[in-house]
């Protein structure tokens, strides 16, 4: 006879939000990424305080002057100054601040426009539905850059307009993500129970339905948001974007472009923030999409 | 299968209809008077504007004119380029090779090297080899591709000198378009050093174009891989003792392919937008630079033809997509 | 010697809350031409242990046994490939979802095939003879016609009956059959249970089958061994088993037996649920729902002998009646 001992040690079930940070910080590069996020959004909230020049001030003794570290770099301007002179870590820091508010601008604009039309297009249905759907595929067979480039030819340049037009580019995604959310969703019990409890149109379709949709949405919303940043920033580098002197990172690059051989760092460092700034957020959308996301938490 | 295709095509043509109705009123919402911006002059007479007016059929009333506007589109008449007062369509046809080219060799790019990169680390996942490529291919896919074909100028063109910055071929050659395609043309040339050229120019665009669809097929596929793998017929096939190699590579891999297929079809948007970087960098003449071109010059003809046309474009590589896919997902087929 | 010999078998797999123990030393063996069934609840383990005796368990799973070994050879010191030469061939297995066991992406002749291929190298004309032949012996009608089929063209049925062609393709010693049945309609439920025990008879192969139904096992095994969370608690040969029943958990799942139940009274049914990885108890696993639970039951489970069916409990139940069990002790003495 043998004896069978003591498995492991009991273990509650984890709450729903250390569930969510469990799948969440498991993934190392998302955590990273909101590292980076936070950073971002602390130096652009608090630009003023980073910022060791104005971004506009223009130095003409210190034109196209190389980084401090290189040979001939003035530890005053860290990161070099551009063409006329300015600051280029100045210009970044503040250039943050464009970014991140052009982001969420587009975010808030199509996540709103875009789940109210889904929600309508998959609670009603028939005709409604048909009619939402096909103009949400005309939308979509542009390509999105080359229609809000139009739009901005129609709308004029300018940083509003952009914005206007990647909302406008952005939010089909969120509408199909929506109503296929809500067609899945439409049928289960629970809608069903809620409706023969007597629930109005309205309190389903946002109270009942909705929060039942809302990882999906979530995660799409930050890769609209780290899109939008780049849709933004090639507007500005084709000079349809912010247009100079804004410090829009972009529009620097658009500036810089002539200097590429002589002056690269001019170049090379608006860019750099780009990609690291649209890393940070997509890191951050891999790790929300595992955490939230329950077809793949099984694995 | 006939039905899947109809059903298709009952979508596709008054999606059609809507892109055209986007691209005539674009005209018209236009700030100015259309008839200054699309006759591209700036002061003229009363009665050389009713004239104009006329000619252009914009005295008539509004569902009249689009149904002009549709009767000239589909008889394949898209207006006159403002600026060089060619056909819009003329213009198209001649520069449409060039995006297509570089559009191919980019999507080829992606897919000889996205797919087995995506394979390769569902199979090993979440060693340092899945993680490495899913990090390379996560920094691909937030590249902003204008600032990265500029680094690639600076450092293959301007450093090392290896690669030439714009255009298509080197100015040394000339030979008439045949296929419009620069590579084939260089061999049909039997100029020597021709290809060479050719294919020199067209590396760093391909590089840059095919970045993202690269890293979103190699993503796409990935995830794809994983999903199948822990499918009860890959299980049935391991059980059947098979390689793990004919285990991932047929049965995994045949049933990855159907989204990664529509991946790839759903790139054609993306590369046509990247087309209109790409080129603007290298001054690839094609359409991307074409469009660019146009809005800056208020060529506005050129822009709403280009428009329907791009669309148009792109709608029939999705409807090829789905054929495809068609063809390929046997719960369809049959 | 039996042809199949498991000792002290563990399988783990590493989970995101820690490690999770699917199998918890279990032993097991089956002779030529016997139908041994392995019963429990869903999480007792009892497909993971055969899924890991198939190597069909995924790289997370950590897999111990003392001894592992089928006709004479020790599993666990092959090489992966030539543990593949065997599986398929003289082990094969079916699963409980014969729908999405098959292959969407191939017709039912080449997934048939492909065993004929890699395991008995046979020419493209054999294999249609053979696969013919195979489908014939499952009982599927115009076996010709359905060599071309996609598997969705079939019923549940249908799948099945070719997952049991192709497991049997090459006349295999052992077949594992896992929950064949549980996800069939009742009236395909027999048809499929009489095909196996035929063909297991006809071929004097030995049977494990796994499953939940105490009915089924009534009608097809002759021995039983009864798995909970992860542990083997008891085994006897079928009659004996549902005659006198060594642990409380067979006995409870035998009276929940609509069979059994008296009329007018109501089905008893066993409270609680198999412990997860979260409510794992320390001590006897069944002990929280156990109807003769005594306070040493927590420190841990003693393992009778043979002539208790091995039982894995501390009062083993003999006739109903808990040996030693203090209460019905205090009963017989007063």
């Amino acid at each position: 006879m043998s004896t069978v001992t003591a498995s492991p040690k009991k273990t509650g079930h984890p709450s729903a939000l250390a569930e969510f940070w469990h799948y969440f910080s498991r993934n190392k590069g998302a955590v990273i990424g909101l590292a980076i996020f936070i950073v971002i959004l602390v130096v652009a909230i608090l630009a003023p305080l980073f910022a060791p020049h104005s971004p506009s001030e223009q130095n003409r003794e210190a034109l196209l002057l190389v980084p401090s570290w290189m040979e001939g770099g003035n530890s005053s301007y860290l990161l070099g100054t551009d063409a006329v002179g300015r600051d280029i870590l100045s210009r970044l820091i503040y250039g943050a601040r464009f970014s991140l508010f052009i982001g969420l601008v587009v975010v808030t604009l199509s996540v709103i426009s875009g789940v109210l039309v889904g929600l309508v297009a998959g609670y009603f249905g028939g005709r409604t539905d048909i009619v939402i759907m096909r103009i949400m595929d005309i939308i979509l067979a542009f390509p999105s850059l080359l229609l809000a480039l139009v739009l901005v030819a129609v709308l004029g340049p300018g940083l509003l307009n952009a914005m206007i037009a990647i909302s406008l580019v952005n939010q089909p995604h969120f509408v199909r993500l929506t109503r296929a959310s809500v067609l899945a969703e439409r049928e289960k019990e629970y809608v069903v129970a809620s409706k023969v409890a007597g629930a109005g149109t309205m309190r389903i379709m946002f109270l009942t339905i909705l929060p039942n949709c809302l990882g999906p949405l979530i995660v799409q919303a930050t890769l609209a948001f780290s899109a939008a940043i780049l849709d933004a920033a090639a507007l500005g580098f084709l000079g349809m974007g912010a247009q100079p002197p804004t410090p829009e990172w972009g529009t620097m690059l658009a500036e810089a472009r002539e200097f590429i051989q002589r002056a690269p760092w001019v170049v090379t460092f608006p860019g750099l923030a780009i990609l690291i700034t649209v890393l940070a957020i997509n890191l951050m959308g891999d790790g929300l999409r595992d955490a939230l996301d329950p077809k793949l938490k099984r694995s | 299968m006939l039905r899947f295709l109809l059903g298709r095509l009952a979508i596709l043509i008054p999606t059609f209809l809507g892109v055209s109705l986007i691209a005539f009123s674009f005209i018209r919402m236009l700030p100015g008077d259309p008839v200054m911006l699309m006759s591209g002059e700036r002061v003229m007479s009363e009665e050389r504007h009713a004239a104009i007016m006329h000619d252009l059929g914009l005295d008539r009333p509004m569902p009249v004119q689009y149904l002009n506007y549709l009767t000239d589109v589909l008889s394949g008449d898209l207006g006159t380029s403002i600026v060089t007062k060619r056909p819009v369509l003329g213009e198209f046809l001649s520069l449409f090779p060039a995006t297509l080219e570089l559009s191919l060799c980019a999507i080829i790019l992606a897919v000889v090297l996205g797919v087995p990169a995506g394979v390769f680390a569902a199979v090993k996942r979440g060693t340092w080899f899945d993680q490495s490529i899913m990090g390379v291919a996560l920094v691909g896919y937030s590249m902003p591709i204008f600032w990265w074909g500029l680094l690639l100028i600076i450092f293959f063109s301007g450093y090392l000198q290896w690669t030439p910055v714009s255009g298509r071929i080197s100015l040394m050659y000339f030979f008439p378009p045949v296929t419009g395609f620069m590579l084939i043309d260089s061999l049909l040339s039997g100029q020597p050093g021709a290809f060479r050229s050719a294919f020199s120019y067209l590396i760093l665009p391909t590089i840059v174009l095919g970045t993202i669809p690269l890293a979103v097929i190699a993503r796409q596929t990935r995830s794809a891989m994983l999903e199948v793998l822990g499918e009860d017929y890959v299980r049935t096939a391991r059980s059947k003792g098979l390689s793990p190699l004919r285990v991932v590579g047929v049965h995994a891999l045949r049933n990855a392919l159907i989204p990664v297929i529509t991946t790839i079809g759903l790139q054609v948007g993306v590369l046509l937008a990247g087309a209109i970087l790409t080129e603007t960098i290298f001054s690839w003449p094609g359409i991307g630079k074409w469009m660019v071109d146009a809005v800056f010059k208020r060529d506005y003809a050129v822009v709403q033809g280009g428009l329907l046309l791009i669309a148009g474009v792109i709608m029939l590589v999705n409807l090829a997509v789905d054929i495809t896919y068609g063809f390929i997902n046997p719960r369809i087929r049959h | 010697m039996a042809l199949l010999e498991i000792q002290n078998l563990t399988v783990e797999f590493q989970t995101a809350s820690g490690l999770f123990r699917a199998v918890d030393n279990v032993s097991l063996t089956c002779d030529r031409g016997e139908i041994l069934s392995i019963v429990g609840e869903s999480g007792s383990g009892k497909s993971v242990s055969m899924l890991a005796l198939m190597g069909l368990l995924p790289w997370t799973a950590k897999i111990t046994a003392d001894r592992l070994a089928f006709d004479g050879k020790d599993l666990i010191g092959l090489s992966p490939r030539q543990r593949r030469n065997i599986i398929g061939k003289d082990m094969a297995m079916i699963f409980q979802e014969p729908m999405s066991s098959l292959n969407p992406c191939f017709t039912v002749g080449f997934q048939l095939g492909e065993t004929l291929r890699i395991h008995m190298g046979m020419n493209r004309a054999q294999r249609r003879e053979r696969s013919i032949e195979l489908l014939k012996l499952v009982g599927i009608p115009a076996p010709e016609e359905r060599l071309s089929n996609f598997p969705h063209q079939m019923s549940g049925g249908m799948s099945q009956r070719v997952m049991i062609a192709m497991a049997l393709a090459c006349n295999p010693k052992l077949l594992i059959a896992d929950e064949p049945t549980t996800a069939l309609d009742v009236t395909i439920q027999a048809q499929i249970l009489d095909l196996l025990v035929r063909l297991q008879k006809e071929n004097g192969m030995a049977l494990v089958l796994i499953t939940h139904d105490m009915g089924v096992v009534a009608e097809t095994a002759h021995r039983v061994q009864v798995q909970y969370a992860g542990q083997k608690v008891e085994e006897q040969p079928v009659g004996q088993l549902f005659a006198d029943p060594h642990h409380p958990y067979t006995a409870a799942l035998l009276a929940a037996l609509p069979e059994r139940a008296v009329a007018g009274e109501k089905l008893p049914s066993i409270a609680g649920v198999v412990p997860g990885q979260h409510d794992r108890p320390t001590g006897c696993l069944f002990a929280p729902r156990c109807a003769f639970v005594q306070p040493d039951c927590h420190q841990g489970a003693r393992r009778q002998g043979r002539e208790l069916g091995e039982a894995l409990c501390n009062y083993p139940l003999v006739k109903g009646v808990p040996l030693d069990h203090p209460a019905f002790a205090v009963k017989e003495g007063a």
